[in-house]
């Protein structure tokens, strides 16, 4: 059967509320409790499918009938005016199978668990450097500037062979890509001045190629410049903005519930803890659009072939039924102990996140030996005045002002 | 049980390996999923549907093989 909801349009993104900074918009969660499927109304004035449900969000995530291809006409645009450059430019992570698996499979080997694992030690020291910086001689810093952007930062740096005396150029690139608001003009100025940069660090490399990833792409003979610059952007941005988040959301979320934090200590319960961090915190909050090739029965309603869908993650992240049980806290806030490993912060189905054996490391390493390290560590301002960055497609901290 | 892995529709996200890495591993070459058992002990069904449940590329597939054992892949822990 085939029925159109009678509830109102969402319109995306929705602003969250001010006093629950970590919290979905409401407009989420209520759409969430109404159906499992809805519809979205977007910035350009165009109107799309909402799955809301973690049984939908899966389904339409595994199903190859519904597109990440953004040259498709009726793809959803999260924001108005970015259509013409993502056609232009599409990195992997807008592109369908074939050419998104070919792609992928040129940079899987760097994130393998193994390869990951091996590079902890790296990892741990790069942790400590930042922290030993951020302590010296000083009991306040801003967290995000001192420690929740530069640890994913300079591991990005490592991994991709970037140098990272030009982080002041990068971070604030990304910032641009990733903003809801900049212009067109502002974002493709942005896009190009960072495909410019790695395409010169490229260049070099292959020359003289090192022990990193462009190094390797840049000595294909089977990736055009153009792609090699895509999928460079994306590793980058990608790379450091969503780790950097969820430290910097994770600190002070924990330092609301410190009762919360022993569960960090123990090498036995971290990973799972992190696992609910993500989970609780869904930083891609708006979700990830999608666009039907073929007609889709989902739950009783037809997604006809050519309409656009957004997949929420954070919703689907809150399922009762799944996360919630008579032992634990409800699915809508944070308990640490719970098996959170079904969550879908990473996405789910073959986009799903390259980079998350890279993400769980860091996070496991970061939150562990900040509050290992300074168990005094609490908030310098009063939670009213902290700073969260709802301008960007991920959710995050401007600022955090620490003291220990 | 028996466990199978479609190594085409591996997106080597790795979940499965986390999961379970006594059971699954990411080859050198080519990234893509291997198993590193063949036989399973009861012990490990749960963990062992986890993985096929949460493998993002639908991969893994395991068949009970007898009613003792049938519980949905869902319900596992
Ligand atoms: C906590 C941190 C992170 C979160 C929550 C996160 C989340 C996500 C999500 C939800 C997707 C799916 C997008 C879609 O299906 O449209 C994704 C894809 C991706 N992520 Fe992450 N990510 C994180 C960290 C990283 C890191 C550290 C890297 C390292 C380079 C990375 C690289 C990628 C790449 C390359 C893709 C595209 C994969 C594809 O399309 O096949 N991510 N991420
Ligand atoms: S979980 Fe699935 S997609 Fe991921 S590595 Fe294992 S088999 Fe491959």
């Amino acid at each position: 059967m085939t029925s159109t909801p009678t509830t109102q349009a969402v319109p995306m993104p929705a602003p969250r509320a001010v006093g629950c900074p970590f919290s979905p918009p409401p407009a989420y969660t209520e759409a969430a409790a109404t159906a499992a499927l809805t519809r979205a109304s977007l910035p350009d004035g165009e109107s799309c499918w909402l799955a809301t449900g973690y049984a939908e969000v899966r389904a339409i995530l595994s199903d190859r009938r519904f597109s990440a291809d953004a040259r498709h006409p009726a793809f959803p645009m999260l924001v108005a005016n970015r259509r013409e450059l993502i056609i232009e430019n599409p990195s992997f992570i807008r592109l369908d199978d074939p050419e998104h698996a070919r792609q992928r499979r040129m940079v899987t080997g760097d994130f393998l668990v193994k390869r990951v694992e091996a590079m902890r030690p790296d990892i741990q020291q790069i942790v400590d450097e930042a922290l030993d910086r951020m302590t010296d001689g000083r009991t306040e810093a801003d967290l995000v500037a001192e420690f929740a952007l530069p640890v994913p930062s300079l591991v990005i740096c490592l991994l991709l062979g970037v140098p990272y005396e030009d982080r002041d150029r990068f971070q604030g690139l990304s910032r641009t890509l990733l903003s809801k608001h900049g212009s067109a003009e502002e974002v493709r100025a942005a896009f190009d001045e960072l495909s410019e940069y790695l395409g010169g660090l490229v260049a070099d490399k292959r020359e003289q190629p090192g022990d990193d990833i462009l190094s390797r792409l840049a000595v294909r003979d089977d990736l055009t410049p153009d792609d090699i610059a895509s999928t460079g952007v994306l590793l980058l941005v990608a790379g450091h903005e969503t780790t950097a988040n969820m430290i910097s959301l994770s600190t002070a979320l924990l330092l609301e519930q410190p009762e919360q934090i022993a569960l960090l200590a123990d090498p036995a319960t971290l990973p799972g803890a992190v696992e609910e961090l993500l989970r609780h915190l869904t930083i891609v909050d708006t979700g990830l659009p999608r666009v039907a090739l073929e007609d889709v029965e989902l739950g009783g309603t037809v997604i006809k072939a050519g309409e656009g869908v957004i997949a929420l993650l954070s919703t689907a992240n809150q399922d009762e039924n799944l996360f919630g049980g008579a032992d634990r806290r409800p699915a809508d806030e944070l308990d640490l102990g719970r098996d959170a490993r079904r969550h879908m912060a990473f996405g789910f189905g073959v986009h799903q996140c390259l980079g998350q054996p890279l993400a769980r490391a860091e996070l496991q390493i970061a939150l562990a030996t900040l509050f290992r390290r300074l168990p005094g560590l609490r908030l310098a301002a009063t939670p009213d005045k902290l700073e969260f960055r709802s301008e960007t497609l991920i959710y995050g901290m401007r600022s955090l002002p620490v003291t220990w | 049980m028996q466990v199978s892995v479609d190594r085409d529709r591996c997106c080597s996200s790795g979940m499965c390996v986390m999961n379970a890495p006594d059971i699954f591993e990411q080859d050198d070459q080519d990234s893509l999923v291997r198993l590193r058992q063949t036989e399973f002990e009861p012990a490990q069904f749960a963990v062992l549907r986890l993985a096929a449940d949460l493998c993002p590329g639908g991969a893994i597939s395991v068949t009970e093989e007898d009613a003792v054992e049938a519980a949905p892949a869902k319900d596992a822990g």
